[in-house]
Parts: structure tokens; sequence; C-alpha cells
């Protein structure tokens, strides 16, 4: 609140930061910051003139797409990458649920609790596409080395929610069951499973989103997918294929929320 | 709760028998759906390559150790560009994802029928294209070099700032702004003094967030040659030189890391 000469008062707002010294300093410290960094981005204005009118292109191929005259690569491609993301997500459920019960802290022992949570981070430590170079490495190129790079990526992924999800449960229930005598798989099924199973069901659609955004990418490095042909189509300034392939990747995501917002309803 | 008696005691189970049916059918749809996948998916695959997986990752373990400690020196510059890439990219689709959330918020769109619409497309677009297919279009585009990984990390963080945002507009407190609304506020300090001291929080947060990805998507940016480490690591898996290819992920790693802990830090300061 300050007070002005005139013996009107007016009224403005608390800066942020109360010290002036402070605010200033740190108003300076980011110009300088992003003076230093538009230095370092090597803007070659040549190019760049170049570059409108190709990015003008870009938005003429968006508007009319061709679809037809790679319409064979682009089905190929679209399958495998819908095969690879419906494989990937089945196979990384069905190892991300031992691995999240064996990372979360309350029902698992000691070692098993480790390693499990070391899993979790190597998984989630890099990009997708890094492991996907690694896999196309060892496994050859084609779908196979991205169908083993998504689901180790949806391990990493659902290992680490459903851990935190398990470890966040009413221990009552999980008390109750015991208390019957039930066994440790008994406790799972009956005590913790119903709690954590709409969550992980939610999670595991949205992650089947995710993953068919990734098989796009993957096929970038090799690992199959429509990846490769959107690849060769934007290496061949083919932006009216390039954009047909994108909207098509668009329209499968946006098929995919849908429903996924659908079946989750359902399921609640 | 179905109980059943045809033993005579009354025997209680998790279902009923149409459930059951019903669950039984829904996981043989699933088990069809994935075997088809499966074959689908793996009709081109070599298996000799797979079987000899196990000796390829030994192989190319061992020639990954030890990393190449010296070739940190050639890293600096490339990680500063690295950390350049998604500053300046966090801060641009920030620019432009806070006006694209107001068009997009139901309470404060100009339009519902033609603007909203249009701006819910844009998010869309822009969430379902990866950063790295923006590289490679922008590398097409525009050029390879850093310019073209920062406007691939704005199209990309575009629609997930507009995303986020416009779930918190749609959730502020309407008191607030129909406060300013009755001081006679014009519509712009009715934003100014109603909406954005509610959402200040969340743009922090989600911006922030957002800083934290882009350091990870920018690492690999490079490698469709927008910029940054990923030259260096296309440059090296190239050549088929492991031991520098160990030493650049060890700096990814640390700056993934560092990011992570400043990203926690300002987000715990500010929230």
């Amino acid at each position: 609140m300050t007070v002005a000469a005139s013996k009107v008062r007016h009224w403005r707002r608390q800066p942020f930061i109360e010290s002036a010294w402070l605010r200033w300093g740190l108003y300076a410290a980011a110009l300088i910051y992003l003076a230093l960094a538009f230095g370092s981005m090597q803007v070659n204005w040549v190019r760049l003139s170049e570059g409108v009118v190709r990015g003008w292109r870009f938005v003429e191929g968006f508007l009319h797409p061709n679809f037809t005259s790679r319409s064979e690569d682009i089905i190929i491609g679209l399958r495998e990458s819908i095969a690879m993301t419906i494989c990937a997500t089945v196979a990384g459920i069905a190892l991300s649920v031992p691995v999240g019960v064996g990372a979360a802290r309350n029902i698992s022992p000691r070692p098993v609790y480790y390693l499990c949570r070391s899993i979790v981070a190597v998984a989630r430590s890099f990009q997708e596409i890094l492991y996907a170079i690694f896999f196309v490495a060892m496994f050859g190129f084609g779908t196979f080395a991205g169908f083993l790079t998504i689901t180790f990526a949806t391990i990493g992924f659902l290992g680490k929610l459903l851990a935190e999800d398990i470890e966040d449960i009413d221990a009552g229930q999980v008390e109750a069951i015991r208390a019957t005598g039930a066994s440790w798989m008994q406790v799972l099924n009956f005590g913790v499973a119903p709690q954590v199973l709409p969550r992980l069901i939610g999670l595991s659609l949205y992650r089947f989103d995710i993953n068919f955004r990734e098989s796009a990418v993957v096929g970038i490095v090799g690992a199959g997918g429509i990846g490769a042909t959107l690849n060769t189509a934007i290496s061949r300034y083919e932006y009216d294929v390039a954009s047909a392939i994108l909207i098509l990747i668009i329209l499968v995501v946006l098929a995919c929320e849908y429903s996924s917002s659908h079946i989750r309803r359902w399921v609640q | 709760m179905p109980v059943s008696s045809a033993t005579g005691q009354p025997e209680w189970s998790r279902r009923t028998s149409a459930e059951q049916l019903l669950a039984w059918f829904c996981w043989l749809a699933l088990a069809a759906v994935t075997i088809a996948a499966w074959r689908l998916m793996t009709k081109d695959t070599i298996w000799e390559f797979v079987l000899s997986a196990p000796g390829q990752a030994a192989d190319i373990g061992s020639r990954m150790f030890p990393p190449r400690w010296s070739y940190i020196e050639k890293l600096w510059w490339p990680m500063w560009e690295t950390l350049n890439i998604a500053t300046i990219g966090t801060l641009l689709a920030m620019l432009l994802g806070i006006p694209l959330a107001f068009l997009a918020a139901r309470n404060t769109t100009p339009s519902f029928y033609i603007v909203r619409p249009l701006a819910l497309l844009v998010i869309v677009a822009s969430r379902s294209i990866n950063g790295l297919i923006w590289g490679l279009l922008l590398v097409s585009i525009i050029g390879p070099g850093p310019l073209a990984g920062t406007i691939a990390i704005m199209f990309r963080s575009l629609g997930f700032i507009g995303k986020l945002l416009y779930e918190a507009i749609e959730e502020i407190d309407q008191s607030q702004v129909e406060a300013i609304v009755a001081t006679g506020g014009s519509p712009l300090q009715v934003i100014d003094y109603g909406i954005v001291p509610q959402i200040l929080p969340a743009v922090a947060g989600i911006s922030v967030y957002r800083w934290d990805i882009n350091i990870r998507e920018s690492a690999v940016l490079g490698l469709v040659g927008a910029g940054g480490i990923g030259l260096q690591l296309d440059a090296s898996l190239a050549t088929l030189a492991w031991p520098q290819v160990t030493m650049i992920l060890i700096a990814i790693l640390s700056a993934v890391l560092l990011s992570e802990w400043v990203s926690a830090r300002i987000r715990h300061a500010i929230i």
C-alpha cells in the first residue's frame, strides 16, 4: 500500500518478490541469459527465408492432404503401428503388475523392493527413442525392436504409478483380509487389487494412447511402424503425404482418447 | 451380492453368472485381438536376429565400457545448447499457450462455437504429434540447427500447456470474477485482476513441469538434426564410437536428474 504525495490514496499490487534489489537482479539475470541463449541459436537468415516458402507449402499440404499416392505404405505403416501398440500395451501391463507390486514398499520384502524400484528407475531415466536405438542394435531393424521399446517404457510408467497407488491404499482392508488367515496371494487379490484396479484400468487406457504416439516415433530410428513412412515422406519434401500421415495419427489419437474416456466411465 | 445355493449351502461368489460370462467374453476378445496383432507384428521379424540379441547385447556392453571421460570437454557446448532449446522453447510455448488456453476455456472463450473448437483442435494436434516428429518437420522446413529444435519444442509444449491451463481456468472461483465485474472492470481488467491471480500458481507449476520434460526431449532432438547434445549422440552412433555414447548418456542422465531436482525445488517454493 503506497500513499501518493497528493493525498489521494493509490493502491498498487504487491510485487511478487519483496526486495527491489533481488527483483531487479533477477530480471537482469534473466535478460542476460536470454541474450546469451539467443546468441547460441546460430540463426541462418537466408535459410530461414527459404523456410517461409517451405513452411507455407507444408500448410498447403495440410489443407490438401494426399492420402492416395502412397496409400500402400501408409496402410502398412499404420497397421504395424497399431499392432505394435496393442502387443506392447498388453505385454507392458502384464509385466508392470508384478513390477509395480514388487516396487510397493508396504507389501513387498526389501530386496524385491529395491530390485523393482531400480527396474522402474532405469526404464524411466531416458527418452523412449534412446532405448529404441539400443533395441534396434540388439534385435535388428523392424517392429520387434519397437515392441520391446514401448513395452519397456510402459513398465516404467505403469510400474511406478501402480507402486505409488499401492503404497497409498487403506491398510485396514488389507489387515481385515489378513485377519481371516488369507495367504499373501489372497491378500493381494482381495485386499489390494479392489482398491487399485479402477485407477490401473484408467492408466492402462491412457498408456495405450501414449504408446500409439510413441509407435509413430520409433520408426525414425528403424524400429518399424508409421514413423518410417513419415520420415521418408518428410525427407522427400512430400509435405502433402506427410500431412496425410499426421492427420491419420491425430485421428487415431482422438479416437483412442474418446473411446478410453467412455470405457473408463463404464468400468468405474 | 451373488449367492447361489445349488449345493444346499449358500455359496458366495464374486460375480453373477451373466457378469461372469461377459467378463470371460471380454478376456477372450482381448486375447484374440492381441494374438492377431502379434502375428501381424512379427510377420517380417527375422528370428535369427532376435535370438542373437544376448550376444549382441554383451558385445555392445563390452564396447561401451569404460566410458571415454575426456569426451566431456566436447559436450559442454552441446549441453548449453540443449538447455537453451528447452528453456526458450518453453518460454515461447507459454507466450502462445496462455492466450490459447483463454481461447479454449469454456468461461473465457470469445465464441463457443467457432474459436473454442479451433483452439481445441490446435491443442489436440500439438499434443498428438511427438516432439521428434515436429523436429523432423521443422528441420526439413527451416534447416537443421538449434532454432528448428526450439520451435519443435514450442509446438509440442503448446498443446500441453494449453490443455492443462484451460482446465485450470475452467475450475476458477467465479465469485472473484463477478466481484471485479461489479466494480465496473473492463474485460481485460477482469482477466488481469479476477482470473490471472487465481491461475498464476498453475501457470508456474505447469511451465516448470514442462521445462523439465523439455530438457529430456531436447536431448534427443539432435537425432533428427535439430541441435543439442543429440547431434553428438547421432555422430557417435554412426561411427560406432560406443565409449563416447556412454559418456553422452551419462551427460544426458545428469542433466535430466538436475532439471528434475530444480523443477521440484521451484514447484515446492511456489506452490
